[in-house]
């Protein structure tokens, strides 16, 4: 059971997890760092998320810091680590659902363990919220060029 | 005591976990129900179920009178002088809750100092602090040591000269395994002020040693049945009987009142004052059988099994390097319990490994943030035994813990 749970991956990933600390990119011209904390209240994890986005849509870097056990380190790790493989935009973020967060881990999650899964995934879903808000000056005419039908 | 025949009587204890044994020490959670406990139950519900009082038919009669009996049961249980002096409540939680709402709203006014410990369970708390925000009271923390994992009493002597209307304390700690000096320190707040009040809150103290609550000197001393064998969804609050014929009612509604009109209503006496609604007769008769069971062992074997677990158990988690234990060196001082942590792995992971192998452990912070913050972490793994836990059953613990080790190379 324990082995089936701590595969090689997440073991890797829950020692060694990718895009942690604060961010270090300096920002450039439309870009804002959505800083979101989330807590899992049953057990005191805190995760604190920093994404980094353009004009509201792409998502240009997401990092990330904060305690937690195995699962939720790996799980932030992961998701943190497709965000930029797959160069995610807002609109994948948002169709990303708990479903898809527990695919990723690759591993089967109990229900008492659904929590620590779904922690990064939440404070994800904080940040994109935020996003809906955020009030940025309209880019300039030339900055819209490439962007689809932005 | 026959340790095999009592394991004999805990029917969950044959259940295979992960096609291992199950090693169950997760008792300061809730504890295994005997089969003599559970039997009460259906023999309950399969002969005698009816609602209690003014059933004038025979089940009525009968149900009644379990009701009545599980009272004074559990009342003499706890040394209580006159079953009256007995309240159910569903658990501890409602128990302080009650004290809390009736009592309290009734007796703590503004400017009034309520004092509690930096050890408590959360449900020593915030019934605490929710009353002092309603009312404009305030509470006081007693310090506690961090290194013994003790009441700082000068500390508690220093609070004392605020002059209280009120001291809740746990009987013992459901995160170090302190067990308190309730009765030395009721004796001390009387002699400061003899009207200050003591709550003891005894969901880890009724379990694990024999409690008189007349002996120890408080006014209220509240307790959960599913901690002490019985089943969930009952619990005791004993009350001073002075105390309690001044008391209100907590809830209202059917079964508490004398006489209702639609301009009015008076409350009835003692103990219907306290009984809203639909009692748990089922839950009543479990608890008894609970305390019929823990009687015939007697409290005082069953603390001095339990010593002989907890002290083997921290002289083992000693040897382990890579763990750390909190809560108090003194033995004497200490319940069948201990938090530890492993360094470099977290709590929830450290219970994960020990549950592949059968052992049911908690982790997390036992809903004692405030203790835990002080100590500066964020949650423990915690191992708390029974009366039908061996020193076997501790060797799988370290081995478990062994496991955890390789498993995440610390």
């Amino acid at each position: 059971m324990a082995d089936d749970l701590y595969k090689e991956h997440i073991l890797d990933h829950a020692q060694n997890p990718r895009n942690f600390g604060p961010p270090t990119l300096a920002l450039r011209k439309g870009e804002m760092i959505l800083r979101v904390r989330e807590a899992n209240s049953s057990c005191g994890d805190l995760i604190e998320m920093y994404v980094t986005v353009k004009d509201k849509k792409e998502v240009v870097d997401v990092r990330f810091k904060g305690v937690g056990c195995a699962i939720s380190t790996a799980a932030a790790s992961l998701l943190t680590e497709a965000m930029k493989n797959e160069k995610w935009r807002i609109g994948n973020a948002k169709k990303f659902t708990d479903e898809d967060m527990v695919e990723m881990m690759g591993i089967e999650i109990s229900p008492t363990r659904m929590k620590c899964v779904l922690l990064p995934l939440r404070a994800l879903k904080k940040a994109l919220a935020e996003n809906e808000k955020l009030k940025i000056d309209p880019p300039a005419p030339e900055a819209l060029e490439g962007h689809g039908n932005g | 005591m026959d340790i095999q025949a009592i394991r004999a009587d805990f029917p969950i204890l044959e259940r295979k976990i992960h096609d291992k044994s199950l090693t169950y020490l997760d008792n300061a959670a809730t504890s295994q129900k005997p089969r003599q406990v559970i039997q009460a139950i259906v023999e309950y519900y399969e002969n005698h179920n009816a609602n209690v009082h003014r059933g004038i038919h025979v089940l009525g009669d009968e149900s009644t009178r379990l009701y009545g009996e599980a009272r004074q049961a559990v009342a003499k249980f706890v040394g209580a002088d006159d079953p009256l002096e007995l309240v159910f409540v569903r658990n501890t939680t409602e128990g302080i809750n009650l004290v809390a709402f009736s009592w309290g709203g009734e007796n703590i006014k503004s400017g009034d100092v309520i004092v509690t410990s930096e050890m408590e369970h959360h449900s020593n708390i915030v019934p605490w602090q929710e009353l002092a925000k309603r009312v404009g009271a305030r509470v006081e923390y007693v310090r506690v040591h961090p290194e013994t994992g003790e009441l700082d009493l000068d500390h508690l002597g220093t609070l004392l000269k605020l002059r209280p209307k009120l001291v809740a304390l746990t009987h013992a700690s459901n995160f170090l395994g302190t067990i308190n000096d309730v009765q030395g320190i009721a004796h001390l707040c009387k002699r400061h002020n003899a009207e200050c009040k003591m709550l003891v809150d005894g969901a880890q103290g009724v379990p694990q040693m024999p409690v008189d609550v007349q002996k120890l000197g408080v006014d209220f001393y509240a307790f959960s049945g599913h901690k002490m064998y019985g089943p969930m969804g009952i619990g005791g609050l004993w009350v001073r009987k002075s105390i309690l014929e001044k008391m209100g009612p907590f809830m209202t509604g059917g079964g508490t009142i004398n006489e209702v009109s639609l301009t009015g209503t008076t409350f009835g006496e003692l103990p219907d004052r306290f009984d809203a609604g639909t009692p748990n007769v089922a839950g009543a008769v479990g608890l008894k059988a609970a305390c019929d069971y823990l009687s015939e062992i007697g409290m005082q074997n069953i603390r001095e099994h339990e010593k002989k677990i907890i002290n083997y158990a921290i002289e083992q988690l000693r040897n382990l390097a890579f763990v750390k234990i909190f809560g108090p060196t003194n033995l004497e001082n200490r319940g069948a319990l201990v938090a530890f942590t492993v360094k470099g792995v977290h709590a929830h992971d450290v219970a994960q490994v020990l549950d592949s192998e059968g052992i049911a452990v908690r982790s997390g912070h036992h809903c004692t943030m405030p203790m835990h913050m002080k100590l500066g972490v964020a949650g423990t793994t915690r191992a708390s035994f029974g009366i039908y836990n061996t020193l076997e059953e501790v060797d799988q613990l370290v081995e478990g813990l062994q496991k955890v080790k390789n498993v995440f190379k610390v």
